[in-house]
């Protein structure tokens, strides 16, 4: 196999990962960490620094369009990016010192556990006052098609708790944990569903670049990998915002990518408890 | 600017989002360019990413110059590379900017304590 083709079936898989990832709001790190582990025989921590380059690329891309639109929290985001990038820069760290086939492993689990919890039903409920909230500036508003909708924030402890941990995740696998940021913010803090969603993915780039820096001083970025990976996960993540808008999230989508997810991530499983990654 | 505007979180939303575009059009253009040279020179050659050996001395920090002055595809790469991970990171330093012109002392605050962390990664990185 030559570079040529080495690149163009990480292309491939990128794109298609992206694809997938936006769709279902999960993000591309899901399947290329897997594909470039398994499927490729890349170092993990190589996968890991490639995919945490393509987070910060599609959340700012994406980024950009919803905080023009208004709907992100940005107060919301810059405080609970104190706890993100804290966690993401010790989950960095933490990553040099475990061995490739325990973050396999863990990986493995964190990315079945997400792809459940994207199937569960959400249930919209009210926030409670909260002093800390009112202090933090952190309750606003945002625009629907019904005019301007006021909401509070519940639970600021509790939610800050939660991102310091999807923060070390982040840091420790090169995933955005998107599911978990959403979590923190729509079932703890109790703020409307569209503005976590898009509060999420604006702190998923500096929650991304907060660990990259570590990989990148560490050698972990290796441009040959993540040239195609960013490169296809950019243009596959283009593609499924341009069909999303278009149509309803589907369900079977949904479910289609949970049994992907699960069976790489089994492998991921398998293959480190053996000792083969 | 003598204007009696003041400025408010949605001037401060549309230059965020300026700011993320931005970024991530220049830098993912040079990342394409950058691969189209390392292919144009590599593309027949044989990968081996198996085992982490460490990333050649010309994608390192202080290689990268020598590396883009030699034209050599995976520098234009890396740098590119490092300009999409510096757009998040511009994007608080304009938030530090805008939460300063709203006066908002608390997020200025904020914001700031965000870029440390970062900044003590940046430079602690290497050190653990």
């Amino acid at each position: 196999m030559s570079v040529l083709v080495f690149t163009l079936i990480i292309l491939v898989g990128a794109c298609f990962a992206g694809f997938v990832g936006s769709l279902t709001g999960l993000g591309g790190g899901f399947i290329i960490i897997p594909l470039l582990t398994i499927v490729l025989h890349v170092d993990i921590h190589y996968a890991i620094g490639a995919s945490l380059v393509s987070i910060i690329a599609t959340s700012s891309g994406s980024a950009a369009a919803y905080v023009k639109e208004g709907i992100t929290n940005m107060r919301l985001g810059m405080f609970l990016e104190i706890a993100t990038t804290a966690g993401a820069v010790s989950g960095a760290m933490l990553a040099i010192f475990i061995p490739t086939h325990f973050l396999a492993i863990i990986l493995g689990v964190i990315l079945i556990i997400s792809a459940l919890l994207s199937l569960r039903k959400k249930v919209q409920q009210v926030a409670l006052h909260n002093p800390w909230a009112v202090k933090l500036k952190l309750n606003g508003s945002y625009p629907t098609d019904d005019g301007i909708v006021n909401y509070s924030v519940s639970n600021v402890a509790g939610g800050f708790v939660t991102m310091l941990f999807a923060g070390v995740l982040s840091g420790l696998l090169g995933i955005g944990s998107g599911a978990l940021k959403v979590l923190a913010m729509d079932s703890i803090m109790k703020v409307p569903f569209k503005v976590s969603t898009t509060t999420s993915n604006f702190m998923i780039g500096v929650t991304g670049a907060a660990s990259a820096v570590v990989y990148l001083q560490r050698g972990y970025i290796d441009p040959s990998i993540s040239m195609p990976v960013v490169i296809g996960v950019l243009i596959g993540a283009l593609a499924g915002s341009k069909i999303l808008v278009n149509s309803k999230s589907s369900g079977w989508l949904r479910w289609m990518f949970v049994i992907v997810v699960v069976a790489l991530a089994s492998q991921l499983i398998y293959n480190g408890i053996i000792g083969k990654i | 600017m003598a204007t009696k505007h003041k400025f408010r979180d949605t001037d401060m939303q549309a230059v965020l989002g300026w700011v993320l575009r931005i970024g991530v059009i220049v830098s993912i253009s040079i990342v394409f360019f950058g691969g189209v040279v390392y292919l144009y020179r590599h593309g027949s050659e044989m990968p081996n990413h198996t085992k982490f050996t460490g990333i050649p001395d010309f994608t390192k920090l202080n290689g990268i110059v020598q590396g883009i002055l030699d034209f050599r595809g995976r520098s234009i790469i890396q740098l590119g590379i490092i300009l999409l991970i510096a757009t998040p990171i511009l994007r608080i330093v304009f938030s530090i900017i805008g939460f300063i012109l709203e006066k908002d002392r608390l997020y200025v605050f904020i914001s700031l304590l965000v870029l440390f962390i970062i900044f003590i990664s940046s430079i602690g990185g290497h050190i653990a």
